[in-house]
């Protein structure tokens, strides 16, 4: 009884720090220069999808603007940083082909809807739980790398809210 | 003064003798006011299509007859409004229950091209099984979404790929399939689930 007590007892203690990392992991923020990201996530694909969508905040401290002008994962055959809009009830995508700009001071916030990085040709779709790593590319502050969680299919919201 | 008189009079009788022919008359009416169903006022939505469902059944306007109807538009390449779309309706369709067997809901694709019937079926199977997709040969897919009155069109990627500009509205239909309004994308989910509760009951 005393070693099972002390067997599960070890455990917890392993478990925690784990636990207490992948919520840590999931949450953090990242920076490069004057450039920091967080809140990013990404979401499940159904079988078959072939595309996905990632959504972050970044913040430029700087006093210069700066630019999102490319990402890679290893999940991807390619990225590219795309725009969302709806025109009179009609859903455009475009490329951002000369980036995204990051104001001075300022921040721009990827979100369903709106501006997102795109993976396209994902062989091997993501599923909900998966940390997905993403080399974000800057014009400025350079290559920036993040994890990104995997919620569920079709959220709209960052796995880590609870509301 | 008296030939004013006489023009009010004189016009008063045509407005009323009018007013009588539109009211009697169900041709004038219908020209002036719209047919009601086929409306002659208003572009109709909607119509006969042929498809082939995602288990790669033929099926037409008639199997969708009987209940009333959600469509909406999309494609499998789509990272972002189309899962969304399809989780939301889900979730419209948890809440309304064992009320939501009484609607026919297909997910309709753009871009027949990549989307077969057997990509259609894994693509909607994460979401409630009572959506059905729909898919054809592009002549099919392409009457259909005329039909509806849904843009589409396809646009090159960067990267050799491409991706398809499409209405992003949700399209409701009573059970004879004529159309009774449509739920905008993103529309709050209050709103949408009276919609469809009203469809229900009215049907
Ligand atoms: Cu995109």
């Amino acid at each position: 009884m005393r070693k099972f007590a002390l067997t599960l007892a070890t455990l917890v203690a392993l478990a925690l720090p784990l636990t207490a990392q992948a919520d840590d992991h999931a949450k953090k923020t990242h920076t490069a220069g004057d450039i920091t990201v967080s809140d990013h996530w990404t979401r499940a694909m159904p079988p078959a999808a072939a595309v996905g969508g990632g959504f972050m905040v970044i913040t430029n401290a700087g006093s210069e603007p700066d630019r999102l002008v490319g990402l890679s994962t290893p999940r991807a055959g390619s990225g590219e940083v795309h725009e969302m809009k709806m025109d009179g009830g009609v859903m455009k995508m475009r490329e951002l082909a000369d980036g995204l700009e990051i104001p001075a001071g300022g921040s721009v916030t990827l979100e369903p809807g709106g501006y997102h990085v795109m993976f396209m040709g994902v062989e091997d779709g993501f599923k909900e739980g998966e940390m997905i790593p993403v080399t974000l590319v800057f014009e400025k502050a350079g290559a920036l790398e993040i994890m990104m969680p995997a919620g569920p299919v079709g959220s709209k919201m960052h796995p880590g809210h609870t509301h | 003064m008296r030939t004013i008189r006489w023009t009010a009079w004189i016009l008063v009788v045509l407005v009323a003798g009018l007013t009588v022919a539109v009211l009697v008359s169900p041709n004038i009416r219908d020209n002036l006011l719209g047919k009601p169903g086929t409306g002659s006022g208003v572009a109709a939505i909607g119509g006969a299509f042929t498809m082939v469902d995602h288990t790669g059944k033929p099926v037409s306007d008639r199997d969708f007859v009987g209940k009333p109807s959600v469509y909406f538009f999309g494609f499998t390449h789509c990272p972002d409004v189309c899962p969304t779309s399809l989780y939301d309706i889900s979730t419209l369709m948890e809440d309304l229950g064992p009320e939501a067997d009484k609607l026919n809901v297909s997910f309709v694709t753009v871009d027949p091209e990549r989307d077969t019937a057997q990509v259609m079926s894994d693509y909607i199977s994460p979401f409630d099984s009572r959506i059905v997709g729909l898919t054809g040969t592009p002549e099919q897919v392409s009457d259909m979404t005329k039909a509806f009155r849904v843009f589409s069109r396809k646009v090159n990627l960067e990267d050799g790929g491409y991706t398809m500009d499409h209405t992003a509205t949700i399209y409701l239909m009573d059970a004879e399939g004529t159309f009774a309004g449509t739920i905008a994308y993103g529309e709050d989910t209050e709103t949408a689930l009276g919609k469809l509760r009203n469809l229900i009951a009215r049907s």
